[in-house]
């Protein structure tokens, strides 16, 4: 289990701080408390994210036909440039130590392998090329005015809920 | 300036851009990218019940919560005050494809035919919104990520569970398209 506590963590917080892990995408263990309004840095950037995902048209059902089709380079030039990007930013922080605005070290959660991976990972490509959509399109087509969207997502709320109960009988 | 910002943006200003996201989470706030997190934070808030994958103190990842609100009001900003007055410019292939599957309407981002309310109660509505959305959470949550999380992240971090993830999504995403989707299309 990776953290970044800098006190001997409680048996609670380690607890806590391990349910949230099981296959999870983005826990960090700060030590910070910060006011609520602190989190409006990642609306802000959510705000432009959104402007981009419409611009670009990658909430689009249509271009994420093309893609699955194969006859459109867009969605991969979407997303081949954002893994390089992402990659160089990566490798420069590893490389430069930098830290956190708060001077706080900066932590990567490691992913395990699971089976999980390949069976989920199929449901959902089959579900993404139905939809056209994955998570964030769907926030998105709901703001662009799709308002039938909202059964999608209340839908896909309702996935992630069932696969919450049922997670312990499913292979992994 | 507004009339280009207006016109469907590219490739790879979009791709830079998401891209930029990885290393403005990590140092605002240590945060890893991801977005389907934000579907089990909603349950954990709502409906967490007795289930253990949902107990947990769900404010510690508001952030998540935050920044899809973000998502939102963006997608409405750009759509009602920068929206592009033209038809999506689709690939010739996928144009004509589609127009024998009776899907000619491209004046919006979404086919008209389909994502519409007068859609919900067909066995089109119940496949496209309902079943399909499900089949996004669920599988999202299994794969312990989404695009985001895996395909971006966990590629960008070099962690090859993501690589698997990723071409999973793919596979899913092609065998629906070529072997399922054409006939789901003509119901």
């Amino acid at each position: 289990m990776a953290h970044n506590f800098e006190h001997t963590p409680t048996p609670r917080e380690v607890a806590d701080l391990q349910v949230r892990e099981l296959d999870s995408i983005c826990v960090n263990e700060s030590e910070l408390v910060h006011p609520w309004w602190y989190n409006l840095k990642y609306t802000a950037w959510g705000v432009l994210f959104g402007i981009v995902f419409v611009k670009a048209e990658i909430i689009s059902w249509f271009r994420i036909q093309e893609m699955f089709r194969f006859e459109s380079f867009h969605m991969y030039g979407v997303i081949g440039t954002a893994v390089i990007v992402g990659l160089i930013s990566v490798q420069l922080i590893k490389r430069s130590r930098v830290r956190t605005i708060y001077g706080e070290e900066i932590h990567i959660p490691k992913k395990e392998f699971n089976k999980g991976q390949i069976y989920g990972g199929l449901l959902f490509g089959l579900g993404w090329a139905v939809t056209g959509a994955c998570p964030g399109p769907l926030f998105a087509q709901m703001g662009a005015g799709y308002s039938v969207i909202i059964v999608t997502f209340v839908s896909a709320w309702l996935g992630t809920y069932v696969y919450g109960v049922f997670r312990d009988k499913l292979p992994h | 300036m507004l009339e280009t910002l207006k016109q469907p943006w590219p490739w790879y200003v979009a791709g830079v851009f998401i891209g930029l996201t990885v290393p403005y989470l990590l140092l605002v706030g240590n945060k890893t990218f991801g977005i389907s997190s934000s579907l089990r934070h909603l349950c954990a808030a709502c409906i967490p019940g007795d289930v253990k994958f949902f107990q947990y103190d769900w404010k510690k990842e508001a952030w998540n919560l935050f920044f899809v609100g973000g998502i939102t009001l963006g997608a409405f900003i750009a759509a009602f005050f920068l929206s592009n007055p033209d038809p999506i410019a689709l690939a010739e292939p996928t144009q004509v494809y589609l127009a024998s599957k009776g899907i000619t309407d491209t004046s919006h981002l979404l086919p008209a035919e389909i994502f519409s309310w007068e859609q919900l109660f067909t066995l089109r509505g119940l496949i496209f919104f309902v079943i399909g959305g499900f089949m996004v959470g669920f599988g999202t949550r299994y794969a312990g990520g989404c695009t985001s999380g895996h395909a971006i992240m966990g590629l960008s971090s070099l962690q090859w569970p993501s690589l698997v993830a990723t071409v999973s999504f793919m596979i899913g995403g092609i065998l629906m398209t070529w072997f399922i989707l054409p006939h789901l299309l003509t119901l």
